[in-house]
């Protein structure tokens, strides 16, 4: 039944034949595991071209809500985090194994005539690969993305005459970067750099076969052999290992979310993409007006230098252990892009930012209410008022209490399970907790960590909203606490309760002396409000 | 040669299945699994029974707050509210259970009636005529303090 369907399949379209003159090409004698690259890399683009359509379905391309969106997909959606940790290791290993593919044929030198339009095509597929980094760089839209990309515009405005024109393109005023610079990224991301690719690859792969994968000299005597099984097989093999490091990764690092985007958040120090990290400290040597030359001339000629590969190299083929110039120019390469990464990596600042695809709703409502949630349980309220279910008393998360406030106070303090263990103004905070509570109050209720509660009960009792505003509630006589553990240390935080001018010579705040448990309390939780 | 080649296609085929599984299965559960419950839809003050009359279907409408995805906002929903007796109230849903049209009320017929296709529905809520397959999808409703409170799940009679 199959054999008859393939029958008519093969007669009809001829597919059959077309994939065994594909699988049964010759390939020299000395081919194996120093050839593998290519096909892994393609393997790299056909996941990331998965994992980005499956990332596209629950995105929405605007700012901010591409922010809300992501964080949605990493927070509510199964598997969510692991295909953007797929994406994002993704497109790290693809870089890696595009840039080893590129340089075992330089060092093989198989770029000679006839291969020299197979290498040219093969470096419009790196520069491809970069453009996908450049502009997926943005999608996130939190501050790495917003102030990374503000940086890669204001680069491509100082390309000599076309500047202008490239900020233009990039949808930019030469200042800022809004919905319009964003709109670009995602096309040029989703909509015109995957067909250009496609067409590449084809063009790509059309020309190895066209000419045949290079031989070496040692096969002029050899016989052929054919591309399958053998080295389908070692192919698969290197595949499945590039595939194995990526779930690896993708399970195991965390990909943060940062803040989303803010233009006026000045605090926020960009830095690239480790594979970019090496122009960024290049830039750095080069001062003033000679600025264009590190940025965008001395990138171009290697841009420029690269394409001409095979026709400065036109010697005959050699034994990749007699190309002593390509191996030394490939040391040399690595020891400056080395050098200038782990320089970069040295001189970036440590960075206390959150990682906000992990904030709770508890980190993000009032102190008040937090501290609410704590008097429903030390009044025990819950041993009746079960959260989520009524068995012995209505639930309360199902609807705001509509009863009168008079009747809620009345409630409260004559409760048969603990009488009185509230006083009238901490009633009157937990009545106006059950009758006015949010969606998200209502998650912390059932879910808040009790070491988070009593940092609130300790804030609250201390009265530090008479002062301080954290998230949305409370006074400007002090500096808002929203992202205080961002900005400071610990023990800076620690500290400065016991003798705040000490820490900051203006300040006409108290001192507060307080428990170790106590102190521990509540800097954990002011630490715990993100900005 | 043959085993040689035999280990070959079964590498090819062994590797690339584990890789298509450890890739399915996550694109399986990231389509088509919704991940945990969600919360119980809140329950809001529609109505003060007071303004509803015994035994005469009334458009209710009311705001309440959306979780849609990523973005919550605050919708408006209408319901059409039956008060039965003095302290018992149902709510339907104002879509047809044919199609999704919205149907009214016909105080001549004493029937709901939808215009789309002529399904027919009597005041609690059963069919009469038309298409429709299943009586009218109900809100759960609760009546506190002489308030109407409506839910947001729709419940199929």
């Amino acid at each position: 039944m199959f054999r008859r369907l393939l029958d008519w399949l093969e007669d009809r379209t001829g597919v059959e034949s077309a994939v065994k003159h594909f699988l049964y090409e010759d390939i020299p004698q000395s081919s194996g595991w120093h050839q593998v690259f290519g096909s892994v890399a393609l393997f790299a683009f056909l996941v990331q071209a998965v994992t980005g359509i499956l990332l596209a379905l629950n995105y929405s391309p605007a700012p901010g809500e591409a922010y809300d969106s992501l964080r949605y997909i990493v927070t509510q959606v199964t598997a969510g985090r692991l295909m953007r940790a797929l994406h994002h290791w993704g497109a790290s290993l693809m870089i890696v194994v595009v840039v080893v593919h590129m340089i075992q044929t330089f060092l093989w030198g198989t770029y000679k005539k006839p291969r020299e339009a197979t290498w040219i095509a093969g470096v419009g597929l790196l520069l491809l690969t970069l453009a996908y980094g450049l502009s997926g760089y943005l999608l996130p839209w939190d501050n790495r993305a917003y102030w990374g990309t503000v940086v890669t515009t204001e680069i491509s405005a100082l390309a000599p005459g076309a500047g202008p024109l490239l900020v233009r393109l990039l949808g930019s005023d030469g200042t800022a970067i809004g919905a319009v610079t964003f709109t670009r990224f995602y096309v040029a991301h989703v909509q015109l750099l995957p067909p250009l690719t496609a067409l590449l690859i084809a063009i790509h792969l059309y020309l190895v076969r066209r000419h045949g994968v290079a031989p070496t000299l040692a096969d002029a005597l050899q016989p052929k052999k054919k591309f399958y099984p053998e080295q389908v097989a070692k192919d698969t093999v290197a595949i499945f290992g590039w595939f194995a490091v990526l779930m690896g990764m993708a399970l195991l690092a965390r990909v943060p979310l940062g803040h989303l985007a803010d233009p006026t958040d000045l605090s926020y120090i960009p830095r690239p993409e480790w594979y970019f990290l090496f122009l960024f400290q290049f830039l750095k040597w080069f001062e003033g007006p000679l600025e264009v030359v590190g940025a965008v001339i001395i990138p171009t000629l290697a841009i420029i230098a690269l394409l001409l590969v095979p026709f400065i190299d036109r010697g005959k083929m050699k034994l990749v252990r007699q190309r002593i110039g390509a191996i030394g120019l490939v040391v040399l390469g690595a020891i400056f892009w080395g050098g200038l990464t782990a320089r970069a990596v040295a001189t970036t600042p440590e960075t206390r930012e959150m990682d906000m695809s992990l904030i709770r709703p508890w980190q993000e409502i009032s102190a008040g209410n937090l501290a609410s949630i704590g008097y429903f349980r030390q009044a025990q309220c819950g041993s009746c008022h079960r959260l989520g279910s009524a068995v012995a008393a209505p639930d309360l998360t199902i609807a705001p209490s509509s009863r009168p406030a008079s009747w809620l106070e009345e409630h409260i303090k004559t409760n048969p399970k603990a009488p009185g263990a509230l006083t009238d103004a901490q009633v009157q905070m937990l009545v106006t907790f059950v009758t006015k509570r949010s969606d998200k109050a209502v998650d912390a209720w059932q879910n808040a960590p009790q070491s988070a509660v009593d940092g609130a009960l300790v804030y609250q009792s201390n009265d530090c909203a008479s002062c301080h505003k954290l998230n949305g509630v409370g006074d400007d006589l002090g500096p808002p606490l929203n992202g205080v553990g961002e900005r400071r240390e610990r023990s800076w935080i620690e500290g400065h309760f016991a003798d705040p001018p000490k820490y900051s010579p203006d300040s006409i705040m108290p001192a507060f002396h307080f428990k170790p448990e106590q102190l521990k309390q509540i800097t954990d939780y002011i630490s715990a409000i993100p900005k | 040669m043959q085993t040689r080649r035999s280990f070959h296609t079964a590498i090819i085929s062994g590797l690339g299945s584990v890789i298509g599984v450890a890739l399915g299965i996550p694109t399986a559960l990231y389509l088509l699994v919704t991940r945990g419950s969600k919360p119980k839809g809140s329950f809001v003050e529609a109505a003060n029974l007071s303004q509803l009359q015994i035994g005469k279907p009334q458009e209710v409408s009311f705001e309440r707050t959306r979780l849609d995805g990523w973005r919550t906002f605050q919708e408006k929903v209408i319901a059409w509210v039956v008060r039965t007796d003095d302290q018992h109230v149902v709510a339907y849903s104002p879509q047809c259970t044919h199609l999704g049209c919205a149907y009214h009320w016909e105080a001549q017929q004493n029937q709901f009636v939808c215009p789309c296709h002529e399904s027919r529905f009597s005041i609690d809520g059963k069919v009469l005529g038309g298409p429709a397959a299943r009586p009218l999808d109900r809100y759960p409703v609760r009546v506190e303090n002489s308030k109407l409170l409506i839910g947001s799940e729709i419940r199929r009679a």
